[in-house]
């Protein structure tokens, strides 16, 4: 390994944090929204090539400052982390090559680089959950990524926003805190904060009652971070009236950080420890997500505003993610951490297209975007391949990640069959919430929209962006054909983490 | 190239050809129809290079990608897909010539769009030919729909899209409600969806699950048009008359078929499906369409309509044929794909070439035109003829193995049902025939038109001739289509 590699964790988190400031003071006009991009794809490389380590066989331990643990801060990254980083990194770089014109147009000017310099600080937030071993930095990171993504949802002009960022910010409070809790409580009884020596250590704690506690706090807190239903009522607002670059990107992958730490601390330190606690965890989640599939789908079929409605759609598909993880299998986990990666890919598309939509018309309901798809066939064929793979049509990652979870299901036996006839009914109602964003974008006759702009005549979305939308729908069906790279990362990081379960 | 690699050209070939001919489109009208025409030549030379080995026994192959374990993007050639790809490629040729005279002829827009589209669904058209199994045919399958889908919308206007909608919606639900459950439960119950000779599924489904497999995929492949499923096909002919002649009387509605009748032969196998007496009520939905559909032509007014109700009962004789589930209809089947196919482009061919040279659409409005347009309605008739089944046209010879297949199973029902069509198909062909010959000339004063352009009437003559000729000359097909069963009888 060389000494660049050895860095990579610590670069990970210390490029777009130390960058950010930096990019606070460029003013002239274009400048902070390129070192922004040129930082995000900086750190999109370094994922990138870790990735490839691990993939060959490298472990990622880093000790900050040459303070080994328990004493210093560890990092740490495997194969569930990378796969996170992927989309984390790919996500910003994407939202942000695509999104300058469409920043340029809800943000003024002059709060530019103080937006950009948010938006490196939610990546350098979440990059730092990802790589962190021990459960308080997540915590520091959490909140960092959480206070800054507070900012740029807020950054644009649209007011609707600010009630919707509140709403966000005591629900993302009360997570937070309750996460604290829980992390107090397991290092009062074992007096370490690193996860892996938790795991070690709790089943020496005589008492284990704290710990149960603990582990209630913490899956409570990160379900609301991750809007697990039915504690996802901050997340449609706060999709729907955010600048629609920082809706691409943190809709891709915000949530499913905070899935990440929820999966990550259950699979590794409570499920071993804890007696019966892998049938409490599954009976739990099991009945929540069903209901996320059920309901979002419901209120995704009557919603009216395509980023609401998308919103809702997500609330249902982190339903799925949960799924395949009540299952505790191998499979199971392995659906659910491939589901986080190909969702994101379809999530990403649609919003990036409807982002491309918004530069041509000011309204997002359905009923003033009448025909908009013959004006803009690029655009919104984009979206269609971002809605196939959401809905799981083979050809498209959506597929991959659904059949795992059916395969998954169907070993559960009885209890199975309901299950795969919740997801069938669910992919039939992303059918149908799609089928009503065609209907109106392709079929319905044309409205008189107010253009954005002075021009008369709408059409297609600025070059630049739509070949990013493009690219992002391409992934869909590249990793909808060519499994390796996603199979590879979440099978073996599924099997990681289900290892210790008894 | 060996025959593997072959496989893959016939992919890659419209695909680039799609490329160029949109690069072509920026610069002349002429070069990119030059394009066009080459790269249909090209496939032709590609697909029929890989008829001497596949008439020989050879079945070449080629695996793209494994998606899933025991999931693959993969192709392999047996007699039926080769017959199938041999004759859309074939027609995509003569249908390329046909749409030079033709999108000139109407002064349409977006002719280069047209063009492009048409190259990719050809390549989706391969795929389907090609493919090895069942989830690289629901691929391609839905390839071809996306990609046919702005070819009917091509006019743009409001009526073109609201049919263009009952196209997309029909067949979009179809293979996602209904094709894609079928598949996932293949899959699921078989382990793999590989099409194999004499099946993949006997003894692991029995009983009513069979019929209501089947039903899934006969309703899923919506292509294929047996009713209820069938009111895209006359919504789709808002589109312009060359992707009616080749999409929607070949390759689309051919696919359709094509995935039924390769579901019965290599997916449940003939003789499995034979014992299963839940399967039977495939065989009636057939003949009940073939009726109906013939039934309702009798009443249409507009000729593309009629031509489309048409080709709904005709699929349906496929779709019959291989439900009898006896080794001489099943052939029967595949060559009616390939009869039906000559006659059928030829009638649309003649439709598109009126409404170039008068804009003329009603049947009311055809009366004495064969005076005007002598080299067009020759074609037309012969088309006809092979609708009804009246030698010497390529009609007349499936229809023979058709029956034949039906005496073999002594299946009288069959008998009747081809008897019962025959005469509707007389009835509605054999007025327009006689009302263009020899009725009193209706064009209007003033509205002189002699023939279409000559790049449409050389294409319909070339397929008017091969519908000749197919009654003449038939015997490859036959001896090529008869190893669909052989090792299975």
């Amino acid at each position: 390994m060389t000494s660049l590699e050895f860095h990579l964790p610590a670069l990970q988190v210390a490029v777009p944090l130390l960058l950010a400031p930096v990019v606070v003071l460029l003013r002239p006009r274009g400048l902070a929204w390129a070192a922004a991009t040129v930082t995000s794809l900086m750190a999109f490389a370094i994922a990138v090539a870790m990735t490839q380590g691990i993939l060959d066989g490298e472990v990622y331990r880093y000790a900050m400052g040459g303070w080994e643990a328990p004493y210093g801060i560890g990092l740490r990254v495997d194969r569930f982390s990378a796969l996170v980083l992927l989309l984390v990194t790919g996500a910003s770089s994407l939202g942000l090559l695509a999104g300058k014109q469409s920043i340029d147009r809800s943000i003024e000017t002059q709060r530019q680089p103080l937006f950009y310099a948010a938006w490196l600080l939610v990546v350098a937030g979440l990059a730092g959950i990802l790589v962190s071993a021990d459960a308080f930095n997540i915590f520091v990171f959490m909140e960092i990524s959480s206070l800054a993504s507070y900012v740029v949802v807020a950054g644009g002009t649209d007011r609707r926003a600010l009630p919707a960022v509140f709403k966000y910010l005591i629900m993302g409070t009360i997570g937070a805190t309750f996460y604290l809790i829980g992390v107090g409580l397991i290092y009062m009884m074992t007096g370490t904060l690193n996860l892996a020596d938790m795991a070690m250590r709790i089943h020496e704690v005589s008492e284990q009652r704290p710990i149960l506690v603990a582990a209630g706090f913490i899956t409570v807190g990160l379900a609301l971070k991750a809007a697990v239903f039915p504690l996802h009522v901050w997340l449609p607002n706060a999709y729907t009236y955010a600048p629609h670059a920082v809706s691409a990107f943190l809709a891709a992958c915000a949530t499913k950080v905070s899935l990440y730490v929820l999966l990550r601390f259950d699979f590794v330190v409570f499920q071993p420890n804890l007696l019966g606690h892998d049938f409490q965890f599954a009976a739990f989640l099991m009945p929540l997500a069903v209901l996320a599939i059920l309901v979002g789908s419901t209120v995704a079929m009557f919603e009216s505003n395509i980023k609401r409605l998308l919103g809702y759609s997500s609330v249902a598909q982190i339903g799925y993610i949960m799924l395949g993880a009540s299952l505790v299998s191998l499979t199971g986990l392995s659906a659910s951490l491939l589901h986080i990666f190909n969702h994101a890919l379809a999530k990403g598309t649609l919003f990036l297209a409807v982002m491309a939509l918004a530069m041509r018309f000011g309204q997002l309901d359905l009923a003033s975007l009448g025909g908009a798809a013959r004006r803009m066939p690029w655009t919104m064929s984009a979206f269609v391949v971002g809605a196939l793979s959401l809905i799981g049509v083979p050809g498209t990652a959506g597929f991959i990640s659904k059949w795992y979870l059916v395969t998954a299901a169907f070993a559960e036996g009885p209890l199975g069959y309901f299950l795969i006839a919740v997801i069938v009914v669910g992919s039939l109602m992303a059918v149908v919430y799609s089928w009503r964003i065609v209907e109106a974008t392709w079929f319905a006759p044309e409205v008189q929209a107010n253009p954005v702009t002075a021009e008369t005549t709408i059409g297609e979305a600025p070059m630049a962006m739509l070949a990013v939308v493009w690219l992002a729908a391409l992934t869909n069906i590249y990793f909808g054909l060519f499994t390796a790279l996603p199979r590879a990362l979440a099978e073996g990081a599924a099997g990681a983490l289900i290892a210790g379960v008894p | 190239m060996s025959p593997d690699s072959l496989i893959l050209a016939a992919l890659i070939v419209p695909l680039a050809g799609a490329v160029l001919i949109g690069l072509a489109g920026r610069f002349s009208p002429n070069l990119r129809e030059a394009v066009t025409l080459v790269t249909a030549g090209l496939l032709i030379f590609v697909v029929w290079s890989l008829l001497p080995t596949v008439y020989d026994g050879g079945r070449p192959s080629a695996q793209l990608a494994e998606v899933l374990p025991g999931i693959d993007i993969a192709f392999r050639v047996e007699p039926l897909g080769m017959m199938f790809a041999a004759l859309a490629s074939g027609l995509w040729l003569v249908n390329s010539i046909y749409s030079i005279g033709y999108m000139r002829g109407n002064q349409e827009k977006k002719q280069t769009r047209f063009y492009v589209l048409f190259a990719v669904s050809l390549a989706a058209t391969m795929g389907i030919a090609f493919s090895a199994n069942l989830f690289t045919l629901f691929l391609f399958y839905e390839a071809l729909t996306l990609s046919t889908y702005p070819l009917v919308s091509h006019k743009g206007d409001a009526a073109t899209v609201k049919s263009a909608r009952v196209y997309l919606g029909i067949l979009i639900s179809a293979s996602i409600g209904l094709l894609l459950p079928a598949i996932i439960w293949t899959y699921s119950v078989a382990g793999t969806g590989d099409f194999r000779m004499g099946g993949i599924l006997e003894g692991v489904i029995e009983g009513p699950a069979v019929g209501l497999l089947l039903g899934l995929f006969v309703f899923g492949a919506a292509k294929a048009a047996v009713m209820p499923v069938h009111r895209w096909l006359p919504a789709a002919m808002v589109a312009p008359t060359p992707v009616s002649a080749l999409l929607h009387a070949v390759a689309v509605v051919k696919a359709g078929v094509f995935t039924i009748t390769k579901v019965i032969v290599y997916i449940f196998g003939v003789d499995f499906l034979f014992s299963e007496p839940s399967s039977s009520w495939l065989f009636y939905a057939a003949c009940f369409t073939i009726i109906a559909a013939s039934v309702v032509a009798l009443r249409q007014q507009n000729l593309k309509r009629l031509l489309a109700y048409s080709t709904i009962a005709q699929l349906s004789y496929v779709v019959m044929a291989a439900a009898i589930l006896k080794p001489l209809a099943e052939v029967g089947a595949a060559i009616h794909m390939l009869a039906h196919a000559f006659g059928k482009i030829t009638l649309f061919f003649a439709a598109g070439a009126i409404y170039t040279a008068s804009k003329k659409t009603e049947l009311a409005q055809l009366r004495g035109i064969g005076r005007r347009m002598p080299i067009t309605m020759t074609a037309f008739t012969i088309g006809a003829l092979s609708m009804i089944g009246v030698p010497p046209t390529g009609g007349f010879v499936s229809k023979w193995y058709i029956l034949a297949g039906a005496f073999q199973a002594d299946n009288y029902i069959a008998l009747a049902t081809i008897i019962a069509s025959t005469a509707l198909n007389a009835a509605y062909f054999l007025p327009i025939v006689y009302v263009v010959w020899f009725e009193k000339d209706a064009t209007p004063p003033g509205k002189e038109h002699g023939e279409a352009p000559f790049a449409a009437v050389l294409a319909l003559a070339l397929t008017a001739a091969l519908t000749i000729a197919f009654f003449v000359y038939s015997a490859p097909a036959y001896e090529l289509e008869s190893q669909l069963v052989r090792a299975a009888s």
